[in-house]
């Protein structure tokens, strides 16, 4: 029963388990490359998520050709593409920022960047 | 920054195919897995592969910091340009099919879905290669 | 070696867990086609999208031709990001050079 849930739902399990591990990383890491890294995974874990929601038992992927009729869902696909894309932007600004903390106050240590 | 001469040699016959493969993507976005933001991704990662193999100076030589901003504004304005031209034309916003060429609608749209894909193409190339230059800039000085 | 001042997280994320992983158990069986999210917009983009825009590839026409807006505002954001960016790294290099 249980082994069967987890073999249907396998990739919304392995999609909570990565939000899972991409909170702790940005709750309990101290250095903020850690909590950015937990956020990147924390992301792939909605993307995961979204692509898994979209896919369609025997369904072709989104490309039309003659013969096929069943196609997986294109939407959350293109929703995904557009959300990678800021993921990325987000990233790129968080290290800027971060360099820029590092150089102010030479620590990258959340708690001792809260005493200051 | 290790670097050695079999990497160097490697990734300049590499970067050639790289970029276009990249291009590749972009122009058969409408027809196969792909589409602008892949393949700018790709081109883009052929600069940063460049910058890690040589150093950072041979990669800004290739694409200079206003090369890049140019490149990345001419991306981000062709796409709303492509939807201005819709209102000059009549239409609203984005609304492809009313641009009057001799096609008929739905290949005058396939063809503006072309040219986006082109555009964004354009825009994440530079960026990316941009985003990399500059954090690894700021990390040599 | 689990420090005490991980325990508090650690029951957190677990509740958090113990929710989604009820939430999976009701929700429609991974790879359902008659699950609500292949019911509404969907099928329309994947029975009309190739008359509608002569293009074979749908995520390609739902991202550049139906949500248009949507990537264009997409673009704004990552353009906005890479002159924030440029801005806080250059732009500082630029001041001092002058």
């Amino acid at each position: 029963m249980i082994l069967e849930f987890i073999a249907v739902n396998f990739p919304y399990l392995v999609s909570v388990s990565l939000l899972l591990v991409g909170l702790y990383a940005m709750i309990v890491r101290r250095n903020l490359i850690k909590k950015i890294m937990g956020l990147n995974i924390l992301s792939t874990s909605v993307f995961l998520y979204l692509i898994s929601v979209a896919y369609k038992e025997g369904g072709a992927p989104p490309i039309r050709v003659s013969e096929v009729e069943v196609y997986v869902n294109p939407l959350p696909h293109a929703l995904v593409l557009t959300g990678i894309v800021v993921a990325l932007a987000l990233t790129s600004f968080a290290l800027v920022l971060t360099i820029k903390i590092y150089k102010e106050y030479g620590t990258l240590d959340s708690d001792k960047l809260m005493d200051l | 920054m290790m670097t050695t001469v079999v990497i160097q040699t490697i990734a300049r016959v590499v970067v050639p195919f790289l970029q276009l493969f990249g291009l590749y993507i972009i122009v058969h976005g409408p027809v196969s897995p792909g589409g602008g933001f892949q393949g700018g991704v790709i081109v883009g990662a052929s600069m940063i592969l460049l910058a890690l193999s040589y150093d950072l100076s041979s990669a800004e030589t290739k694409v200079s910091h206003k090369v890049r901003i140019a490149m990345d504004s001419t991306g981000a304005l062709l796409f709303a340009g492509m939807g201005l031209l819709c209102l000059l034309v009549g239409g609203v916003f984005l609304e492809y099919g009313i641009i009057p060429l001799p096609m008929a609608p739905a290949e005058v749209r396939g063809l503006m879905i072309l040219l986006v894909g082109v555009a964004i193409g354009i825009h994440i190339m530079a960026l990316a290669a941009s985003l990399f230059l500059h954090l690894a800039e700021e990390h040599d000085t | 070696m689990i420090r005490a001042k991980h325990v508090v997280p650690l029951i957190v994320l677990l509740g958090i867990g113990v929710i989604l992983t009820m939430a999976v158990i009701d929700m429609p069986a991974f790879g359902d086609p008659a699950s609500p999210a292949h019911r509404h917009v969907a099928p329309r983009y994947i029975a009309m999208a190739y008359e509608e825009t002569g293009v074979p590839n749908m995520v390609t026409a739902v991202l550049a031709d139906y949500r248009g807006y949507d990537t264009l505002g997409e673009l704004t954001v990552i353009f906005a990001a890479g002159a924030a960016v440029l801005s806080l790294l250059v732009g500082r290099k630029l001041k001092e050079e002058s």
